[in-house]
């Protein structure tokens, strides 16, 4: 997102880091090309609640006329982005998958409709806010330094009326699905929750995370915060592999933008082929833990 | 216990839906439905309402007139009374215009407790409610999976990729539900007899004190420039597995440098 935005704006981009202990970050910001970071360090920012980071960028959006903010998609982004939608009356464009300079004027596209129509959106006035799809831009690291000014937060009543009271969160070896660069996604073709070991085992061999479409996670074998498609999560990984799933359109609109798909289902009709890039008719119980030892020895040597 | 329960009234997915080219808006002619997200936000209401022993669900939603149909379902599960903001300067709204509209008649209303549904099927948008409690001033959670009301304060559990969060705020507050909270009641035959009889207030923009400037287009802060077709996929391979497949995409993937 950095980097995007660092070739959108000539360089003139600067990084906010919101959080608890988050101070570290600063230096990577600089590398991926912000000029500029803004670091508010607090306790009160410690929990993923939107409203207290509303406040920040609130505040940082009008000392510093900063004329668009970018954000990369997950629950908390567009919570936040829409809060300070409303406190700023400034427009907001959500599920972006491109982002350009036209004209003179950004230009955001947005797929529609379940992706059967792409429109391209704008703004009327600034400050502009937009909510990418992850997975949308490359990074790139130009190891530039970045110029880092603390922030002291003032907070709003309201937004500190909200707190976290309790968060479970069991360790996981692998990126979350909305950051991971792979994703090996299961459907109903793996036949049980046991079988959902086969696609951890290929994640974890492939370095990603692992997703889960509607209709497992409603039969309870996989979390809801992994689901996949229109009432799950919209992903666009470098490369997802889909292990027995049909790809309706339910789970189709969540991950076609991702840059490689390949597929694996035993039904030769299933829709997942038409939008596949490698789809391989078979019974996945054999080919995903050969796949596995294949690209851990792969990895290995 | 007031519970106001935001609605939409959007096209019927099983059927086409088109874009108009002209306005490039989203042809709403055909029959409404209500979105499926906002009918388990409906459901929840009802059950609080219930498990408090009374008080009262108001359906609150921006639409044409014709909205009433589409609201009528919500009432015949359960829900007292309807509050439409109907307006043809409402036409075009984006979040800015909406929530701002919103906003204004939930002030006017003063619920202890506003729901959401957590997306719309239409703008696949997640956004409103943040927005509207922004402009409410009141605390918000979204994405809650399962709702409790005790003391003056609402508690929301939710899923969370490794885990889940419990998160606490006073009344008043804006909550958004997800789908896998409830199962929705089906309206009973009494519930739809009385539905006919129950209030549906129409206001008008101005009667809520909203500004011409801030309602629809002019109020809106996005526009639409363009539609276009979505880019068609590059070529696809399709291999039935010989005993080879695992290689095969082993192949594929090197040759991608994906792996």
């Amino acid at each position: 997102m950095l980097s995007k935005a660092a070739a959108l704006a000539d360089g003139a981009v600067a990084a906010a880091i919101l959080g608890s202990g988050v101070r570290d970050l600063a230096a990577r910001a600089g590398s991926f090309g912000a000029r500029r970071v803004f670091v508010a360090d607090d306790p009160r920012l410690e929990a993923p609640l939107p409203q207290p980071r509303v406040d920040v960028l609130a505040a940082l959006v009008r000392e510093h006329g900063v004329g668009t903010v970018l954000f990369g998609q997950s629950v908390l982004a567009a919570d936040i982005a829409a809060g300070l939608s409303a406190r700023l009356d400034a427009g907001l464009n959500w599920d972006l998958t491109d982002l350009r300079s036209e004209d003179g004027r950004l230009v955001g596209r947005r797929p529609a409709l379940a992706d059967s129509v792409y429109a391209e959106v704008g703004w009327r006035s600034e400050p502009r806010l937009a909510i990418v799809r992850s997975g949308t831009f490359e990074p790139s690291e130009t190891g530039g330094e970045a110029e880092v000014t603390e922030v002291t937060p003032q907070f709003e009543d309201f937004s500190l009326a909200a707190t976290m009271v309790e968060q479970a969160h069991e360790e996981s070896g692998g990126p979350s699905i909305e950051d991971a660069d792979v994703i090996v996604a299961g459907g109903r073709g793996l036949g049980g929750p046991e079988n959902f070991t086969l696609v951890e085992e290929l994640a974890k061999a492939l370095g990603g995370a692992v997703g889960a479409t509607r209709a497992v996670v409603d039969a309870g074998w996989y979390p809801y915060a992994t689901q996949v498609g229109q009432t799950g999560k919209t992903v666009a990984p470098k490369l997802y592999v889909a292990c027995g799933i049909s790809g309706a359109i339910q789970h189709k609109v969540g991950m076609q933008s991702s840059s490689v798909i390949v597929a694996i289902n035993k039904d030769p009709n299933a829709p997942i082929f038409e939008y596949s890039d490698l789809g391989v008719v078979g019974d996945l119980h054999e080919i995903l833990p050969k796949l596995t030892e294949l690209v851990r020895a792969r990895k290995s040597g | 216990m007031k519970i106001a329960v935001c609605v939409k009234q959007v096209p019927d997915a099983a059927a086409p839906r088109r874009l108009d080219p002209q306005t490039k808006r989203l042809d709403r002619s055909g029959e409404g439905v209500l979105n499926a997200f906002d009918v388990h936000a409906v459901e929840e209401a009802l059950r609080l309402k219930e498990a408090a022993g009374g008080g009262e669900v108001l359906l609150v939603t921006m639409a044409p007139e014709r909205a009433q149909d589409t609201l009528r379902k919500a009432l015949a599960m359960g829900a007292d009374r309807a509050l439409l903001i109907s307006d043809e300067a409402a036409a075009g709204s984006d979040l800015v215009a909406t929530s701002y509209a919103l906003a204004k008649a939930l002030e006017r209303e003063q619920p202890d407790l506003v729901l959401f549904g957590q997306q719309a099927s239409d703008s696949d948008g997640a956004v409103l409610w943040a927005a509207v409690a922004d402009r409410l001033r009141l605390p918000t959670i979204s994405q809650v999976a399962e709702l409790s009301l005790a003391e003056g304060r609402v508690r929301g559990k939710r899923q969370t990729e490794f885990g889940y969060d419990v998160i606490e705020a006073p009344l008043p507050a804006v909550v958004a539900v997800s789908d896998a909270i409830n199962e929705p009641r089906y309206p009973s035959l009494k519930g739809i007899m009385s539905a006919k009889s129950k209030p549906q207030e129409l206001v008008s923009l101005t009667a809520l004190g909203v500004e011409p400037d801030r309602a629809g287009d002019q109020g809106s802060r996005t526009e639409v420039y363009a539609l276009g077709d979505p880019p068609a996929r590059g070529d696809s391979q399709k291999i039935s597995d010989d005993g080879s497949g695992a290689e095969q995409i082993v192949a594929f993937l090197v040759e991608r440098r994906l792996v």
